[in-house]
């Protein structure tokens, strides 16, 4: 037989060739671009990276300091930009999942108050709602001279919300070690607890037991004077308050119009979870003799959770690259840092290539581990 | 942002895709029949649409110089607005002829960035304001202030610097539109506003009560600014800083828009030479002979500019200072024409 006239051949003959265009194409715009900036004698590379930053970030999840490297400035919005995100996505889905059950509560007056919710919410694009909350945080709420005492240490301006801040003073490795064994100890037992629930069919205490094993150690360690714990509290200094906690008003705009859209999002996703399960198991539960609510906690929702799975990965992935929004309002994200990076540089193309770099790598990820649980939770087919 | 990302993606489709042409941009302007030049975002006294919509400012002048030097007429000419982070790749991808943009003069721009900078048209130099209900005095007693900037350029830098110097901390708040930046200023987010002292001006200009603000005596940097080309094409960048040399030169000579027609009959050899009467200094650079007769006759001379669009009068109110001639105390020099 003619090789040519092989499927198989000639399928891999033409996977090669669009392998080779698309390399080419890559090359070539690589080396077009490095001969022009050559030829306009600007500076190409990544050794920008280990000069000094020399700019102040406001919001640093870990340890920056303007004297450091531009590759930990840009790591300081890296660890921004997830923060941000991953706060939004959770507390997004939580909220997303009660919207949307309540969306198909029996009350009319509840369904139609989520209705209204999820459409002002969809139907506005995210950067006004950015602006939005942005404005009326700075607007409604006093300057930070005239802060409202909320409680006692706790001061609401449009400088933020400040907080007095819990530290472990001595003792922090051995609580961390403790909590770590008292976690997986928990999670232990509860499993064991649960197993043996469905094969004897009688209830037992296993996730009292997991709680007290989670708190009690702890507790002891604390009250045998094993770890101490200080107290940061705000002062009012000439200006603002400083020390304690304080939570920014962009960092807070953000999250809020975030964690909105996720879960507006999330609503949609799980009513349309629910509905596709059929009435025949709602029909069946209740033959059971189950209560409404839990009908739909232990036999509508875990099935609907294989098809929630899916569109959620999408939902994550998009407040994700939403988060990039950010540079609106003043938040330092990783777009914002490498903006300042790109101004101070000029190195405009090095630093994109960084930051789609980084964004591609991290939806990847979350992609990933959305596609691993999806595969956990997915109907086995046998 | 948007506008931002399209512009670099813009540049950067640029880069990629095409083969810079490295013909000289005179002839590139000449057969366009118009002169590009890259102007800041509606800056009030700089580069801000007036209510004819016709482009207004200290940048927008300078611009219009270049075009009469070329075309005898200031009005052949185009202004892009850019944005601060993009104004450099808008020159270098060709998008825009000359940038004239409030563009501080720098080492590692001029060195890295692929472009010259002309004359310094404005010695400015970054200030703070403040509410003057807050009681301050100085920069240095703003230690753990929150201060309110626009991103990148050189202001986050300084700032940094500055009170390292002094020892004390600050939170820095960065705002990518200067609307954003100004109102969140006027809100209370931020005690203080830093930027260029001119552009202070033009904030506190724009103000509800502009006497309730004050701008701080120190000056924490140097900030000359320069309108600037792409590298490597000598010949544009003489037409470029001669224009703006010849409007300094006018200034010191008594020249202006009023009495150009009559400065033609001058006996002066200096002012026979820069408006064409005598010599061909034109010619040498390509340029009609009349040259710096168009130019004065479209702009007038480098005082009338300043005055007109940010001086004492205006909204901006802002004294000639460093800005005033050499023989007026101030730094504006410009060498010989001969």
């Amino acid at each position: 037989m003619n090789i040519l006239n092989d499927m198989r051949f000639r399928a891999f003959c033409y996977q090669i060739g669009a392998i080779g265009l698309v390399a080419f194409a890559a090359w070539t715009m690589f080396a077009t671009a490095s001969d022009n900036l050559a030829k306009q004698n600007i500076a190409t590379g990544f050794g920008f990276l280990a000069r000094q930053a020399g700019f102040v970030i406001s919001e640093t999840a870990i340890a920056y300091q303007p004297t450091d490297s531009i590759a930990r400035a840009i790591l300081v919005g890296i660890v921004n930009t997830v923060k941000v995100s991953l706060l939004a996505a959770i507390l997004g889905t939580l909220l997303g999942l009660f919207v949307g059950v309540a969306r198909m509560s029996r009350n009319p007056l509840l369904a139609r108050l989520a209705l209204a919710y999820v459409e002002v919410l969809r139907n506005v694009p995210l950067l006004l709602y950015l602006f939005l909350w942005y404005s009326l945080i700075i607007l409604v709420f006093p300057p930070v001279k005239q802060a409202l005492n909320v409680l006692p240490g706790v001061f609401l301006s449009n400088s933020g919300l400040v907080l007095p801040a819990v530290f472990v003073e001595s003792g922090a490795t051995i609580l961390a070690l403790i909590v770590c064994a008292g976690i997986a100890s928990a999670i232990l037992i509860w499993r064991i607890s649960r197993q043996r629930r469905i094969t004897t069919g009688q209830s037992n205490h296993g996730a009292f037991i997991a709680c007290l094993v989670l708190l009690v150690p702890p507790l002891l360690l604390w009250g045998l004077g094993g770890v101490s714990f200080g107290w940061d509290i705000p002062q009012a200094g000439r200006f603002r308050l400083t020390g304690g906690l304080h939570v920014r008003p962009e960092f807070v705009a953000l999250l809020f119009g975030l964690l909105l859209s996720v879960s507006a999002s999330v609503a949609e996703i799980v009513r349309a979870g629910i509905q596709a399960i059929g009435p025949g198991q709602w029909e069946a539960a209740a033959a059971l003799g189950l209560h409404r609510s839990r009908v739909m906690r232990l036999v509508v929702l875990p099935q609907a959770l294989r098809l929630i799975i899916p569109p959620l990965t999408n939902t994550y992935l998009t407040v994700f690259k939403n988060s990039s929004l950010a540079i609106a309002i003043g938040y330092p994200d990783l777009v914002m840092v490498s903006n300042t990076v790109m101004n101070q540089t000029g190195q405009a193309i090095e630093t994109i290539a960084i930051f789609m770099g980084v964004y591609l790598g991290l939806s990847i990820a979350i992609s990933l581990t959305m596609n691993w649980y999806n595969a956990r939770v997915a109907l086995k087919e046998r | 942002m948007k506008h931002g990302f399209l512009a670099i993606c813009a540049a950067a489709t640029a880069l990629l895709a095409t083969s810079v042409a490295q013909a000289g941009t005179l002839d590139t302007v000449k057969a366009r029949g118009k002169l590009v030049c890259g102007v800041s975002l509606a800056t009030p006294g700089f580069a801000a649409p007036d209510d004819k919509g016709r482009m207004q400012g200290f940048d927008a002048d300078v611009c219009r110089s270049v075009a009469a030097a070329v075309f005898g007429d200031g009005d052949k000419i185009e202004f892009v607005p850019t944005n601060i982070n993009t104004r450099f790749q808008a020159l270098q991808s060709g998008e825009i002829d000359m940038l004239s943009r409030q563009t501080t003069q720098t080492f590692s721009r001029e060195a890295s960035l692929g472009l010259d900078f002309g004359p310094n048209v404005f010695y400015d130099g970054q200030g703070l304001m403040v509410a003057k209900s807050l009681g301050v005095s100085s920069a240095k007693e703003l230690t753990d202030a929150a201060i309110c900037t626009l991103p990148g350029t050189t202001t986050a830098q300084n700032l940094s610097d500055f009170f390292r110097t002094i020892g004390g901390k600050f939170e820095l708040v960065v705002f990518e539109s200067p609307d954003e930046n100004r109102a969140a200023f006027f809100a209370g987010r931020c005690e203080a506003i830093s930027s260029d002292r001119s552009d202070l001006a033009s904030i506190r200009a724009v103000a509800n009560n502009p006497d309730d603000y004050i701008v701080l005596p120190e000056t924490i940097s140097k900030e000359p600014l320069a309108p600037a080309v792409r590298q490597n094409d000598s010949n544009w960048r003489d037409i470029m800083s001669w224009s703006v040399w010849l409007l300094m030169a006018a200034e010191e000579k008594g020249i202006t828009q009023a009495n150009v027609d009559e400065m033609l009959k001058s006996q002066d050899p200096d002012i026979q030479r820069m408006l064409g009467v005598t010599d061909e200094l034109g010619a040498m650079l390509g340029l009609d002979n009349k040259w710096g007769y168009n130019i004065i006759k479209a702009v007038g001379n480098y005082g009338e500019i300043f005055e007109r669009n940010v001086g004492e009068k205006t909204r901006l109110g802002l004294t000639r200072g460093p800005n005033a001639q050499w023989n007026a105390g101030g730094l504006v020099y410009a060498p010989p024409f001969r």
